[in-house]
């Protein structure tokens, strides 16, 4: 979307020249996306895709719409602060990648509006909905309507490096843990094997954001039957389940250093656990799929040789069997993201045409021809790639998903930093819960939060 | 002497209509803005987007709570390694290292002179996205060359973004910036007139008698003015950010980083523009200590 | 008598040592971007190209993007400059020169407001501005904000500078029949110029080098300066791709350099200044 004040200039230019026929729409396409370089098989997608093949449809309609990507190479925050200030005042791209965790916090800001608000009554009439389930609906909706939609879903699970149990006299086919005490077992043997290695990888930190959040302390805190948050919304800031989970930081990083401190606490963190890994310094790391869609593919940065014999995944086990939440013997989370519109957009309709088009099985399919990943439509299958057709069987059935809440984002900074000051050795799991209870009940206020300590 | 005018208050505000329309727009109206912002609670996103609350002095009561003051992460932590942050940095490092390399400067040969001032000055105009990774790769512990020098003197190698961040901050400013206090002293050296030197010389004094007894007196406007901008630059210096994100554990957020994260990270603009304001009193409060120091009034008459 | 000489001497010898040392010091850092641009397989080790390669510039030339970022850091970089230097020289020459009252203080002031302007909490306001007047995603957005946020700094080192200047030039030139403008423009400004060239070098650098300001004003990427444009050679994964990176550094770094020779050469790099007792 241009600014008011192009689109005054555009429109003064199309009075003069009245002559025109149909006057031409550009809408504007924005993702975290680059050509070559960050998330590159989508850039590639809506480039070379989704746009042609959009326009054309356009055409066929008699309409005359151009569409422009404009590819975002920073960091998600910082796409993040462009959105916001762009929606608040009427500029920025009439469609967006969009996280889903941000949804609730930008509609309370009024900096977003729902597809239906936005675009009208095409967007229940849309083909695509019986196609995607309540459950990844959710993942781009708050209060019940749906905001955008999800280009994809996501689960978590230990990537495990099988020449590495091998050399401690682990099997790693056989082997699945079915409790944190397994998995530190098998941790201390690969240690004992390889002193200098570091074979458990469980994110902790504040420079690795949300991938610390996410793949890292909701991956242990599931384990004890807790969430970050009740059934009734309230968060948990003391309680037996945070504390274990505190207490397994512990015991990964300081006690019996099973995993590479300095990854945890330096800003290139991520990274490095990931060149532990493909180095074969790291046994066992937990990450989402995109792990290995995109981080140890053939001819990425971190490229694991011979990956197919090399390594595996296995499930997240509870910190003892029947202890997840729900009961549950083996835990996952999954987020997702996807594209949202414009509140402000120019062209409403086209905008929606563009999404809801991005979105058709047709297009869909030609992503995962570029990079196969879990797709939200139930009829676009995944090609070739047992991986995850595997993960998404087995994994998506257990699955959680992040609280709908505003605070959501500034609560999870603060999980970020409590696993930081154990993992630093600097604070103690009781005192590191009790810096987190005082700094949740300052943001949220008490009567929001709940202890069960 | 009655001293006429060289210029009528007229034509004084016609040379200054350019500057005072710049100033105006994008520095004293942001600047009131965040004053105002300061005493309300509002957010970019949430509910306090649309409609922020007016909080009074809530947010500086906030900053200063005495509860939290002193913890990592908080904004006392912040300001008390900000301040020390200036003082090792700023004041010791480049404005004394500065002075140093102009002295030094004045009595080495020419072609000496000139690779000290190219790397000393290579420091400061390099852009800091570059410098950043240059430090990066400085200081990687595996491969950099730093520790590579250390591991060729037989010396142990230092993990030193995790183990000394603070000192690796304050060696980095000091590095990023003498440049410009070194070229300030450069031309206010140049500046006195080298009878006074040679007469020094005649008498048989040392080098550091004449820096201390002849050019450091003659040269103490330049001082002044050089530890004002240099205090207030080292107070919004973002480039630290580059090396560690602040971390790790906070241990290098000075404010600058600090107010980013409050907001551009929480996007709470009320809090960030609290910030935003203490230091700038905490900068008054340096440059009228520099200027008693100086025996000066603190605003030059005319 | 020889036992000073002797003395002059070792304290030559120290002195120049030290430099030595102290040089060394300084560039040690930058020492890696000499060699890693031109390797082809660079870590963040030091290791001299062997063999010796320009495939990374040859790679980085192809990125368009990046190239045409290049071209957009000058526009805006310029226009600052030109803004910046011009409005600052007419402003410092009327504070030094005029009656106007309370101008001292004013200029420090300024400064003050300045330092909480160019903090990340001014940001929004400065965008809502830019917003308001339509100028989003737009050079000249960035040549005003960044005009504006100099010029108190600029202002305060040149009025340092012009007060140095002995009132009697101009003077002289008025007994003689010029009119203040003339005085300014063949008498002042001639003598005021290497403080010019100080504040053009420094508001060059600043803007040159500078991140935030125009990654919060601009979205298009044929409008992105080259600081932004740098991160187009992070890889994937988000690591930097540390050849090419290096060998984009190197030629981002060029033109501030080559700025700096120029006027090095052209007019001396001085500065004059110092508020005065």
């Amino acid at each position: 979307m241009r600014t008011r004040f192009h689109s005054l200039l555009l429109s003064a230019a199309a009075a003069i020249a009245f002559a025109a026929p149909v006057s031409a729409t550009e809408l504007n396409i924005t993702c975290r996306c680059v050509i070559g370089g960050v998330n590159s098989g989508m850039a590639e997608w809506i480039e070379k895709k989704v746009i042609p093949a959009f326009t054309e449809k356009m055409k066929a309609e008699g309409k005359d719409v151009t569409v422009k990507l404009t590819q975002f190479g920073g960091e998600d925050e910082q796409l993040t602060q462009q959105l916001a200030l762009d929606f608040s005042t009427g500029a920025g791209p009439d469609v967006s990648g969009f996280d889903g965790f941000l949804i609730p916090s930008f509609v309370q800001g009024n900096l977003l509006k729902s597809l239906e608000e936005v675009a009208g009554p095409d967007v229940p009439k849309w083909e695509g909905w019986q196609h995607i389930s309540d459950g990844t609906k959710a993942l781009m909706s708050y209060q019940g309507k749906p905001y955008g939609i999800a280009l994809g879903t996501d689960a978590r699970m230990i990537f495990v490096r099988k020449d590495l149990f091998k050399s401690a006299g682990l099997d790693a086919d056989s082997w699945q843990p079915k409790s944190w005490d397994e998995l530190l077992d098998a941790a201390r043997k690969i240690k004992a094997a390889a002193p200098e290695s570091f074979p458990l990888q469980l994110n902790a930190g504040v420079s690795m954001g949300e991938a610390t959040t996410m793949q890292g302390y909701w991956m242990a805190l599931l384990g004890t039957g807790e969430q970050v948050t009740d059934d009734s919304g309230k968060y948990i800031v003391s309680s037996q389940g945070i504390l274990d989970t505190l207490k397994l930081y512990k015991t990964i990083y300081v006690d019996d250093k099973l995993g590479d401190q300095r990854a945890q606490l330096l800003a290139d963190g991520r990274n490095r656990t990931f060149a532990n890994f493909r180095d074969g310094k790291t046994a066992m790391l937990v990450e989402g799929d995109w792990f290995y869609r995109s981080v140890t593919a053939p001819g990425a940065e971190f490229a694991v040789a011979d990956r197919d014999n090399t390594m595996t995944w296995k499930k997240m086990p509870a910190a003892a069997p029947g202890k997840g939440l729900r009961g549950q013997d083996f835990v996952t989370m999954s987020g997702g993201t996807g594209f949202v519109i414009n509140p402000h957009t120019d062209a409403p309709a086209e905008s929606w045409a563009l999404l809801s088009f991005m979105n058709s099985k047709e297009q869909l399919d030609a992503f995962q021809q570029i990079q196969p990943a879990i797709r939200i439509r139930d009829d676009v299958a995944i090609p070739n790639s047992p991986f995850l057709t595997e993960t998404a069987t087995t994994l998506l059935p257990i699955t959680t998903a992040r609280p709908n809440d505003a605070n959501y984002n500034k609560v999870s900074t603060e999980i970020q930093r409590m696993t930081e000051s154990v993992v630093s050795g600097e604070l103690s799991p009781e005192d590191a819960m009790a810096q987190y209870k005082a700094a949740v009940i300052a943001i949220v206020g008490e009567e929001n939060t709940v202890s069960t300590l | 002497m009655k001293k006429f005018s060289l210029l009528s208050t007229r034509a004084g505000a016609l040379f200054l209509a350019p500057a005072s329309a710049l100033v105006g727009v994008f520095v004293i109206i942001p600047f009131f803005w965040v004053i105002f912002v300061s005493f309300t609670n509002r957010t970019l996103l949430g509910r306090t987007a649309v409609d922020p609350d007016f909080v009074g002095l809530q947010n500086y009561f906030a900053l200063f709570n005495p509860a939290t003051f002193f913890t990592r992460g908080q904004f006392g932590f912040s300001l008390i390694l900000t301040i020390q942050f200036v003082l090792l940095s700023a004041l010791i490092g480049q404005a004394l290292l500065g002075l140093l390399l102009a002295w030094l400067s004045q009595t080495v040969t020419p072609t000496l002179k000139s690779f000290l001032q190219t790397a000393v000055i290579a420091a400061w105009i390099l852009p800091e996205v570059v410098i950043g990774f240059a430090w990066f790769a400085f200081l990687d512990y595996d491969n950099g060359t730093l520790n590579m020098i250390l591991r060729g003197l037989g010396l142990p190698p230092g993990d030193w973004l995790l183990q000394q961040p603070f000192w690796v901050i304050v060696f980095f400013n000091t590095w990023r910036g003498a440049a410009f206090s070194m070229m300030l002293f450069n031309s206010a050296f140049q500046s006195i007139p080298p009878s006074y030197f040679q007469a020094a010389d005649v008498a048989g004094a040392t080098s550091w008698q004449k820096l201390r007894d002849i050019a450091l007196p003659l040269i103490r406007g330049h001082v002044v003015t050089d530890l004002i901008l240099i205090t207030m630059w080292t107070f919004n210096v973002f480039t630290p950010f580059l090396l560690t994100h602040g971390g790790p554990s906070y241990r290098t957020e000075i404010l600058s980083i600090y107010t980013y994260r409050i907001a551009f990270k929480d996007f709470e603009f009320g809090k960030g523009a609290a910030v935003g304001v203490v230091i700038m009193l905490m900068n008054l409060a340096f440059a009228l200590v520099y200027l008693r120091l100086a025996h000066k009034k603190p605003v030059e008459a005319e | 008598m020889r036992k000073r000489t002797q003395n002059i001497f070792v304290r030559r010898t120290i002195f120049a040592a030290a430099a030595t040392f102290l040089g060394t010091i300084f560039a040690l850092p930058l020492v890696w971007f000499i060699f890693a641009p031109f390797n082809a397989r660079a870590e963040l080790g030091l290791a001299i190209p062997s063999p010796f390669t320009l495939s990374n510039f040859a790679t980085v030339f192809q990125n368009t993007f990046a190239m045409q970022a290049l071209l957009n850091s000058l526009i805006q970089a310029a226009g600052g400059v030109v803004l910046v230097g011009g409005a600052a020289t007419l402003a410092a020459y009327a504070l030094s020169r005029s009656p106007i009252p309370g101008k001292g203080a004013v200029t420090y002031i300024l400064l003050l407001f300045s330092s909480v302007v160019s903090g990340s909490a001014a940001m929004v306001p400065i965008f809502l501005i830019i917003s308001a007047a339509g100028l989003i995603d737009t050079h000249l957005a960035v040549i005003l904000v960044f005009a504006g946020g100099l010029l108190p700094t600029a202002m305060f080192i040149l009025r340092d500078f012009i007060d140095a200047i002995p009132r009697s030039y101009e003077e002289s030139a008025m007994v003689a029949g010029a009119s203040p403008l003339q005085a300014f423009f063949d008498v002042a400004l001639p003598v005021i110029r290497p403080g010019i060239v100080v504040v053009v070098v420094w508001a060059f650098v600043n803007i040159w080098g500078s991140f935030l300001i125009p990654f919060i004003l601009l979205r298009s990427d044929k409008l992105m300066p080259a600081s932004v444009a740098i991160y187009s050679f992070y890889s994937e994964a988000g690591t930097p791709i540390v050849t090419l990176l290096a060998a984009y550094s190197l030629i981002y770094s060029l033109p501030v350099i080559a700025l700096y020779l120029f006027v090095n050469w052209k007019f001396g790099f001085r500065f004059f200044g110092g508020i005065k007792s």
